[in-house]
Parts: C-alpha cells; sequence; structure tokens
C-alpha cells in the first residue's frame, strides 16, 4: 500500500503564484517522510493535499493507486499544528475521542491521557494534552498513514519527545505510514528514515 | 451579607426582570372584561387612586385597558419573533449545507427585505392579509428575521472553516451529523438572544402598525389602538390617556431589552470573565 | 543592594493571580506566577525558556503593565533600579521598554505598514525605518500596504521593526521567530545581539530551546510559572553536566539531537500546583523536604537554581 502524489501543482487562486509546482511525493506504509523545509515552502499546504483536505489543481493523490475515498473514514489522518482548534471547544473531550470510533483505552495509556481529563473542556488542557488526544483519535481511526503538520513545534521539547515517542512505538506496531512536516532538521532526522527538503 | 460578584447579580437581575415580565403578562391575561367596560359617568377622569391611569372618553379605566392592551402586544410580540427567530436559523442552516449559489441567493434575500422600511412592508402585509391577528403576526414575522438570520450565516460561515469541522468530515461524519453536533450547540445561544432582542420590536412594530389603523380592529385593548384613540382628545387636554400607556410601553420594551443583554452577558465567554 | 543598582530589568517575587468564575457562580483566583525571579544586565540577551502555561507571556505583560483588569500581580518589578508602578509602565512602555507581540494579530488591520512602524514619533524616522526595512529583505514598498497584504513572515518582519524603530533600552520579544525562514530569523537574533551590544537589553521568549542556547548569553528556565533556574546559555551547549536544575537536564536530554528521551508526566496546573517545590512529582531526586518545603533561589556556579540539590 503506498499514498502518492503525482506531479501535483497547486495555489488558492489564479492571481497567485503556484505554491507547489510539478510535485510528486511516493511513501509506502511503515516508512516514515519527513518533509523539511523552512516556513513559506508550502509544506501545510502539501499535507493538506495529501490528507485530501485540499484537491490539486492539476496532478492527483492516489491511495493505491485510486483517489482518496470521498466519504467515510479517511485512511490518511491529519494532525494539525494547533491542537486547540482542531477539538471543538464546547465538547468535553470524551465526546472528541468518542468521535473517531470505539474508544480504546490501550492507546489512551500509551498516550498517557488521565482519565480524569476525559470529564473537561479543551480550555482547561494545556496545548500539549490536547495534542495527545488529537494523536489518539487519529490513530483510534485506524488510519493507514498518518501526516503530522509541524505538531510539536507549539510544545516544549519534553512534551514533545513524550509524544514522538508513543507515535513512532504505535505507528511501527499498527505498520502505518507516517509523513512529518517539520522545520527542525533534527527532529527530522530522529523520526524518519527517509528526507525530503523543499527547499531543493 | 457576602458580596455578590457579578455574574451572580446578572443571573439575579435576569430573573427578577423575567418574573416582573410573567406577572404583567399574567394580569393582562387575568383581567375580566367587564373591568374595563365602559362607564359614561366615570368618563374623562385624571389618574387617581381609583383609576391610576385615568380614564378615557368613553369612561373605560386605562390602567386595566393598558394591561391588557400590554398582554395582547406581548402574545403577538412572542408569536411573531419565534416564528421570526425560527426562519432565521433555517435560513443560516441552509447556507451551512448548501452551495455557494444558495448562500449568495440568501444574502441577496436578505439585503432585499432589509431594504425595504419595515413599517410599510407589515403594513401591506397586513393590509393584503386583511388586518387582523393573523395579518399583522405574519406581517410582523416575515420582515423580523434578516437580522439574525445575518448573524447566524456569520457564525456558521466562521464554523464552516473551523479545522475540527473539517476533521470531523475525514472521521466519516455527514454534513447532518456536523451540523447537529457541531454547530447547532454553538447556534443555540445566538438563536435565543437574538430572539429576545427581536421581541421589543415586534411589539414596537405592532402598535405602530394598530396606531396607523392597519392592525388591529378598534375594540380591541391594543395599545396602538388606545394611543390613537387618544389623539383625539389630546387637544382637549386628556394628556393621560396618551401618556401613561405610551410610557407603559416603553417600560415593557426596556424591560425585554435588558433581558437580552443580560442573558447575553451570561452567555458571551469574553464578558464572562470581566 | 549593589546588583539592583546596576540591573537594567530586576524582578524579585512576582506573582500574577487571575480572578475567574469556576464551573458554578464562585469566583476563585488562579496563581499562574509565583515567586519568579528575573534580572537583566544592560548589553545581554535573556532567553526565557518553557513550555506553554509556564508563565512566560504573562511575564512580558506585568513587565509592561498590560495585564487584563481581572489580574493581580504581586512583587517587585525595578527597572534601571527604579519601581515600576502602573504610572511609570504606560510612560516607559513604547519609548524605554518595547514589546515584539506574539502574534502578527497585533497589528492594527487598518493602518498602513509605513505608518504603523513609524509610530507616534516626531520627526518621522523614515531614514531608520528604511534602513531597517532593507536589512530584512523588506522590499519598501510595502510602507504603503495594509497587513492583510503582507505573507506571515513579512508581518512577523514589520513586528520586530517596530520594536527595533524605538530606542528603547529593553526590548521584550515574544517568539518572533515562527512563520520567519532560518536566514529571516538569525537576521532578526543578529539584531538583537547588536542591538545588546549597544549596552541594551533584551528579553527573548521563545520554547524554541536551540534558538536561545545559540543567541542568548543567559538562559532561565520557567517551570509552572517560576525560575526553576539561570545560567549562562555555555551551560546548556557543555550539556546535562553542567546544568543546575533536574528539569534543566530533563529538558537538554529531551531534545532530538540528545537522545529524545522524556521524563514522564506534566506540568502542574495553575490551580493545582504541588504544595512545595513544583516539580517535585516529576523529580527524580526529590525526597521529603522538598514536598513540605519550597525550596529558595540560590546562586550555584555562576547561575542560580531553585532546588535543594541542585550543583
Amino acid at each position: 500500500m503506498a499514498l502518492e502524489a503525482k506531479n501535483i501543482y497547486f495555489r488558492y487562486n489564479r492571481k497567485q503564484a503556484w505554491i507547489l509546482q510539478d510535485r510528486s511525493i511516493k511513501i509506502e506504509k511503515s516508512q516514515r517522510l519527513a518533509i523539511f523545509a523552512p516556513s513559506g515552502y508550502g509544506k501545510t499546504t502539501l499535507a493538506m493535499l495529501l490528507a485530501g483536505y485540499l484537491k490539486p489543481i492539476k496532478g492527483e493523490i492516489l491511495l493505491n493507486n485510486m483517489p482518496l475515498p470521498r466519504k467515510g473514514i479517511c485512511p490518511v489522518q491529519l494532525i494539525y499544528q494547533h491542537p486547540e482548534m482542531a477539538i471543538n471547544p464546547r465538547w468535553k473531550l470524551k465526546r472528541v475521542l468518542d468521535e473517531c470510533g470505539t474508544y480504546n483505552a490501550d492507546i489512551i495509556d500509551t498516550l498517557g491521557i488521565e482519565p480524569a481529563w476525559l470529564d473537561r473542556f479543551p480550555a482547561e488542557l494545556s496545548g500539549g494534552e490536547l495534542q495527545r488526544f488529537c494523536v489518539a483519535r487519529a490513530l483510534i481511526s485506524g488510519a493507514d498513514f498518518l501526516i503530522c503538520d509541524e505538531i510539536s513545534t507549539m510544545l516544549d521539547v519534553i512534551t514533545q519527545a513524550q509524544i514522538w515517542n508513543v507515535i513512532l512505538r504505535e505507528t511501527e506496531r499498527r505498520n502505518m505510514g507516517v509523513i512529518v512536516v517539520t522545520h527542525n532538521r533534527y527532529l527530522a532526522d530522529k523520526i524518519a528514515n527517509q528526507t525530503l527538503d523543499l527547499t531543493v | 451579607m457576602k458580596k455578590l460578584n457579578r455574574r451572580k447579580k446578572v443571573i439575579i437581575w435576569t430573573v427578577f426582570l423575567v418574573l416582573v415580565f410573567l406577572c404583567l403578562y399574567a394580569c393582562g391575561i387575568l383581567i375580566p372584561e367587564d373591568v374595563i367596560a365602559s362607564d359614561f359617568l366615570d368618563a374623562k377622569h385624571m389618574p387617581s387612586w381609583k383609576h391610576p391611569f385615568g380614564t378615557d372618553a368613553l369612561g373605560r379605566d386605562l390602567f386595566f385597558r393598558t394591561l391588557k392592551g400590554l398582554s395582547i402586544s406581548i402574545t403577538i410580540g412572542m408569536i411573531a419573533s419565534a416564528i421570526s427567530a425560527v426562519i432565521a436559523i433555517l435560513v443560516g442552516i441552509s447556507v451551512a449545507v448548501g452551495s455557494k449559489p444558495l448562500d449568495s441567493l440568501i444574502n441577496w434575500l436578505i439585503d432585499l427585505v432589509m431594504g425595504i422600511p419595515h413599517t410599510i412592508l407589515i403594513l401591506l402585509i397586513s393590509f393584503a392579509l386583511g388586518r387582523g391577528l393573523k395579518g399583522l403576526i405574519i406581517g410582523i414575522a416575515s420582515t423580523h428575521w434578516c437580522s439574525l438570520a445575518r448573524v447566524i450565516r456569520g457564525e456558521v460561515l466562521q464554523l464552516r472553516s473551523q479545522p475540527y469541522i473539517a476533521i470531523s468530515r475525514k472521521l466519516g461524519k455527514s454534513s447532518r451529523w456536523i451540523l447537529v453536533h457541531h454547530m447547532l450547540p454553538h447556534l443555540l445561544p445566538q438563536f435565543f438572544v437574538g430572539l429576545i432582542l427581536m421581541f421589543p420590536h415586534a411589539i414596537l412594530h405592532e402598535a405602530a402598525i394598530s396606531f396607523l389603523g392597519f392592525g388591529l380592529p378598534p375594540e380591541q385593548s391594543a395599545i396602538g389602538i388606545i394611543l390613537s384613540e387618544s389623539m383625539r382628545y389630546l387637544s382637549t387636554g386628556m394628556w393621560w390617556t396618551a401618556v401613561l400607556p405610551g410610557l407603559t410601553l416603553v417600560c415593557i420594551v426596556l424591560l425585554v431589552d435588558k433581558i437580552g443583554e443580560h442573558l447575553r452577558k451570561l452567555i458571551d465567554p469574553y464578558s464572562a470573565q470581566e | 543592594m549593589e546588583q539592583k543598582k546596576d540591573a537594567l530589568l530586576k524582578i524579585q517575587n512576582l506573582s500574577v493571580s487571575f480572578r475567574r468564575y469556576n464551573h458554578g457562580l464562585e469566583q476563585e483566583n488562579l496563581q499562574v506566577v509565583s515567586d519568579l525571579d528575573l534580572t537583566v544586565y544592560p548589553g545581554e540577551i535573556v532567553a526565557i525558556a518553557g513550555s506553554s502555561g509556564s508563565g512566560k507571556s504573562i511575564l512580558a505583560s506585568a513587565i509592561l503593565g498590560i495585564l487584563p483588569n481581572n489580574a493581580k500581580v504581586d512583587g517587585n518589578l525595578y527597572f534601571k533600579g527604579e519601581t515600576l508602578t502602573p504610572q511609570l509602565q504606560q510612560q516607559l512602555r513604547g519609548t524605554k521598554i518595547a514589546l515584539v507581540p506574539q502574534s502578527i494579530a497585533f497589528l492594527d488591520p487598518l493602518m498602513k505598514i509605513g505608518k504603523q512602524v513609524d509610530g507616534h514619533r516626531r520627526p518621522k524616522p523614515v531614514q531608520t525605518r528604511k534602513a531597517l526595512f532593507a536589512r530584512f529583505g523588506l522590499p519598501q514598498e510595502i510602507q504603503y500596504l495594509y497587513p492583510f497584504q503582507l505573507s506571515g513572515g513579512m508581518a512577523r518582519r514589520v513586528l520586530v521593526s517596530t520594536a527595533l524603530i524605538s530606542d528603547a533600552e529593553l526590548i521584550l520579544a515574544d517568539e518572533p521567530t515562527p512563520g520567519m525562514s532560518l536566514d529571516q530569523a538569525l537576521e532578526a537574533l543578529q539584531m538583537f545581539r547588536e542591538i545588546a551590544d549597544q549596552g541594551k537589553g533584551v528579553v527573548l521568549i521563545t520554547h524554541d530551546l536551540d534558538l536561545a542556547f545559540e543567541f542568548a548569553d543567559r538562559v532561565a528556565v520557567f517551570y509552572a510559572g517560576t525560575t526553576v533556574e539561570t545560567a549562562p546559555a555555555s551551560d546548556f551547549k557543555k550539556g546535562p553536566d553542567a546544568l543546575r536544575h533536574p528539569y534543566s537536564k530533563a529538558l537538554w536530554h529531551a531534545l532530538p539531537q540528545n537522545g529524545f528521551h522524556p521524563i514522564e508526566g506534566f506540568q502542574p496546573y495553575a490551580g493545582n500546583l504541588p504544595p512545595a517545590c513544583l516539580f517535585a512529582p516529576r523529580c527524580p531526586y526529590a525526597t521529603e523536604k522538598c514536598r513540605t518545603q519550597a525550596p529558595l533561589l540560590r546562586e550555584v556556579r555562576g547561575g542560580e537554581v531553585r532546588c535543594y540539590y541542585g550543583a
């Protein structure tokens, strides 16, 4: 199984220059690819395209040589940079986990989510704690590919290491493909077994 | 006594105002017809202990007539603004699930209805439907939804661009599911506050239309009727027939407006922390 | 006493709490910063490193006196030996103390860039602005544009310009670099360096530890609203043995280039803080004393540490 971007072009409107031009990427399941670039190189746009949040103007995104499914749970899940925007502020966190499928005590445990947090509202937790829920949500959904768009940029290094260690362990166990979008060279080297530098 | 914090004060005020409002409404409904029957021996009296608002040219007690009139106004206002608010939320939601052309159409419709002065529009609709209660309610309901619809539409558009909505879609949730579980909980507080703030407009318009003679029939005790009757006697020095019922109407409008403001303060997370 | 005179900014035992409503109707006071100490001398860049919720941004607001109305501030703040009163803060902010805000939303959306950077200064500092823009690689034409017409990285550089154009003796930079490219970020930091070399002070608030180590003279590590360690930046480059506080050591070990090994647990919440040492519940070396009696800040090897055992 492979996720593939084939010669994609993208821009938000006609007046703009191309953000992505003739870009091709292929990643196999169980691989970990780091997309590395400073800001302004369309990292986030590429992540959104690969996860199906945006449609390329030209070219196509293929999963197993088929376009991404439009209905049902998407097998490519994106984790955002800002967890507080990725969670409905009026929902208790238990509901956030319920949204993605069956409650899985195992994942919640490994991510270090305290049972007491489930009865709280997002505003009562820190970014690092919320990001654990976003990761849990993506893992529980049973996706085959995980796209992590600067997920630890806003977190302190200890939380960053805690979360990434879980992601690495879990994705390995489930044989998932991971795409890491980051501007941190050290992080890219540590996590991925392949690096794509958008600047070249 | 322990000092109350702002939030508690607001809640106590709101409950108090709602009680006052309900009392007035109940009084108006419970007053028997014979209290406001005409009594020519008692006509044209200044306000006194026996008749707090005085009596009109036909000798009807103006205090009780005003209360009765208010309860009619409140009934019309409540029904009309409830219908209006429902229209508003339906319009807002159709933006949420609909396509871009639908949004443009709705926007155009809102601009159109807002462009025509309300009084004239209500007057025309009420007249076309044969005046009376029904015409008045339909007239008011079909003109007051625009501003709330615009607020809800804005809210929906803002919600639609939230990442958690996009994520929900990628987790396989349908538009309907997202509407019910993600969007409605955000919209309902807006809806209720909008409903309550719409109410004073509705009763003012009701009074205005009745005053102009295109609303309720003259035998009803509506405030608009009382005011328009009093016009004939103002020049003879019967000031109380216009001033006291008019002031009462203003008080009711301010009362409901205050309730709406308080509710908004309770719901709005930004002002709640002050 | 001697040091208080020399220091550009001295903060002693700063505590900030917010009054807020809990779930029901009761009001409560939420302590977010407690016993925070920080000193900035002329000519240095002090980086403040810590996770979100450790009180970094609140500190900047407290220095400028722009905390919201429901905040309560205790403790001593001195600017050049003078106590910072609300009146003095109002006088100093924008002239002697400048802020580089955290978000580009701080730009006035309805004011053109040029006017915004110039501010109320008379005569208009047009030449200085042009020179600043040139150094940041900002085209001069953007002075006629509105903020929404700029890219995120450009707006960031404009924000830094607004602070650098003032003659401020103290610059508080709250996360100034995200969104800039590496070159631009380095240029901005290089300019902070030059300003510091002119005898001014820079407080660099950041959660990017690599950046802090590289450009700052000293690094203050914040945890749960207090300073746990202040150390020369070189100590962080030397490694965990040169560091004093177990939390700083844990930070070092968690960096991707240093093993990526996190310690367990979470930073405690405001409103639910441990009774004594704030780090004790996660600390491998904690003893009974740490759980009953809060350690004071003490000097160790040219740095300061809030720990009984740091050496």
